[in-house]
């Protein structure tokens, strides 16, 4: 009854659904965003290009465009998925996957892929609008893609959790605005840490954030502000152990079944 | 022949509350089975369980002979629940939710003509492109109906599903749930239209705080708890107290008819006899039948 071929089509088909349901508002979950982050690049580096060179031979808004990049595509695979959950808890069609044979590890798949997947969509548009105003090297292609796949997957797994615990609309707000939008705008995505106080550097190594913009970044310059494997071990290991947090949530039917 | 839904010992408490206090229940595949009480009783809770929604504190629960907590897969794909709330995704239009739903449980483009089927069954072709936000209550409530049947499940359960619609629409879902139930599926409701359960279901279990108060075919039940009532109109001043009651008949007002719980039908003689000694002048009569609402009153307010 339950066959491979069927939980095949079962994971499948709620991935599809999870990519329409942004695909079908796309002004709101791509085109924002990427507005967001060019506006974003215009303004600094109309401000600060030619004032500072953070890395030798890189121009400041160079840079800045690989931060950007990244904090969208980070706070857009947190969005997909902590919105899809939200949204249905609170319309009440949660009972519909709720009812099917999926289990908690098919959910997690697919919730994680469409997550992953906006944040890198989101991503490549920002970075080929970017183009347009200067060229940006790509040192090394594999490590662009490989922290963006892993940061995509923590933020995506972050939002599951956070999607599962929110009961209100609100909750996931306070979400993203204490804890999202601090964390990523004070990981270096503007600035070298370097530039910090001692201290202030200090407590941006606690950031996780920090440790996913500056591997990404090193992917395109072959320059960071911590070894690149640092930054890899610290990513993987928050992104392992996210993973496993939401699949013992998502396995326990926590806040999902009474 | 395994049975269709299989409730053994089965509690649910939240804390304090017990929900569901051990109740064992079969019902058998084919079978018609109406699940009735007030609200609070535990109905939805029994429906959730049996769903996966929620899990009981203690007991087990099979459908098609599947726990619905160790083997919750083929559990799952043998139930079609139709929630009483009318939820759906704003995202999605008719046709779309339900080939999504159907793919859940692993049903491919194959599934599509009876996606197609159950859309035309349910009246819903013309609506089949629209936006679930854009259908009216009556068809929100037909799309969560086809969404329960997307993958042809033996057990169907109906938790309140004529709740506001309207007669014409109601008639017309329950002649629809008739035929299933006539091609072969097993049919779980639960409704407060007791007329409507007295008339499409075989057996009904009466639920009254968190336990099963009466269990039987209906016809049964209608047999055992329900008298025939003699009601009469009666030439009497109600403000110069109750000679009735000073007779001994025990009788309940409603709208200037008085109506009279017979146990056997040679009552309605005695009765007749005690108002003529008393005077009481009779200006109207008839005899109402049993109904399920009087089994289902009398068991569910007692100890209330």
């Amino acid at each position: 009854m339950n066959s491979l071929e069927s939980q095949i089509i079962g994971t499948w088909t709620l991935l599809k659904k999870e990519l329409l349901r942004f695909w079908r508002v796309a002004f709101q979950t791509v085109a924002a965003p990427v507005i967001s982050g060019i506006l974003y690049l215009l303004i600094f580096s109309h401000v600060l290009d030619g004032r500072i060179e953070v890395y030798d031979g890189v121009p400041y808004m160079a840079f800045l465009i690989p931060g950007l990049i990244m904090m969208s595509l980070l706070q857009n695979a947190f969005s997909n998925s902590s919105s899809s959950l939200i949204q249905a808890k609170v319309m009440g069609n949660i009972v519909f996957l709720l009812l099917t044979p999926l289990s908690y590890l098919q959910l997690y798949f697919s919730l994680l892929v469409a997550s992953i997947a906006r944040g890198i969509f989101v991503g490549i548009c920002i970075f080929f609008i970017s183009i347009f105003y200067i060229d940006l090297p790509i040192e090394n292609p594999f490590i662009v893609f490989l922290f963006a796949f892993l940061g995509g997957g923590l933020m995506g797994s972050f939002g599951i959790i956070a999607g599962v615990w929110a009961e209100r609309f609100d909750q996931m707000a306070a979400f993203g605005n204490f804890v999202i939008m601090p964390l990523s705008m004070l990981s270096g995505v503007f600035y070298s840490i370097h530039s910090l106080s001692p201290f202030w550097q200090k407590v941006s190594h606690l950031n996780p954030f920090f440790y996913m913009i500056d591997g990404f970044r090193y992917g395109f310059f072959g320059q960071s502000d911590t070894s690149p494997y640092l930054s890899l071990l610290i990513v993987t290991l928050f992104f392992i152990i996210l993973a496993f947090i939401t699949i013992r949530m998502l396995k326990s039917g926590y806040k999902l079944r009474g | 022949m395994k049975k269709a839904i299989e409730f053994k010992s089965v509690k649910k408490n939240y804390k304090q509350l017990k929900a569901v206090d051990g109740i064992s229940l079969t019902v058998e595949q084919g079978e018609f089975f109406g699940l009735l009480g007030p609200n609070g009783a535990g109905k939805s809770t029994m429906i959730n369980m049996l769903a996966g929604l929620v899990r009981p504190s203690s007991g087990s629960i099979n459908v098609m002979g599947f726990d619905v907590l160790k083997d919750y897969q083929n559990a799952r794909h043998s139930v079609g629940i139709v929630p009483q709330e009318l939820v759906f995704d704003p995202f999605f239009n008719v046709r779309e939710m339900l080939r999504f739903q159907a793919g859940y449980f692993g049903k491919g483009k194959s599934n599509d003509e009876w996606i197609d089927e159950i859309i035309g069954r349910l009246d819903l072709t013309d609506k089949k492109s629209t936006n679930m936000r854009m259908l009216s209550g009556g068809m929100k409530r037909r799309a969560l109906i086809a969404q329960a049947l997307v993958h042809r499940p033996p057990v169907i359960v109906l938790d309140e599903p004529t709740a506001g619609v309207d007669v014409e629409l109601r008639q017309r879902l329950w002649a629809f749930i008739k035929e299933l139930n006539k091609e072969g599926h097993t049919i779980i409701l639960t409704t407060h239209y007791l007329e409507e359960a007295e008339t499409l279901c075989n057996r009904v279990g009466m639920m009254r705080s968190g336990k099963l108060v009466a269990l039987d075919t209906t016809k049964n039940l209608l047999k055992k708890f329900a008298a025939k009532n003699l009601k009469l109109r009666l030439n009497l001043d109600k403000k110069n107290g109750s000679p009735l009651s000073l007779a001994g008949i025990q009788y309940s007002l409603s709208d200037d008819w008085f109506t009279f719980e017979l146990k056997k039908i040679s009552d309605v003689a005695s009765i007749i006899d005690k108002l003529k000694q008393k005077n009481i002048e009779i200006l109207d009569m008839e005899t109402v039948d049993p109904d399920l609402e009087n089994v289902f009153l009398k068991l569910t307010r007692k100890k209330v």
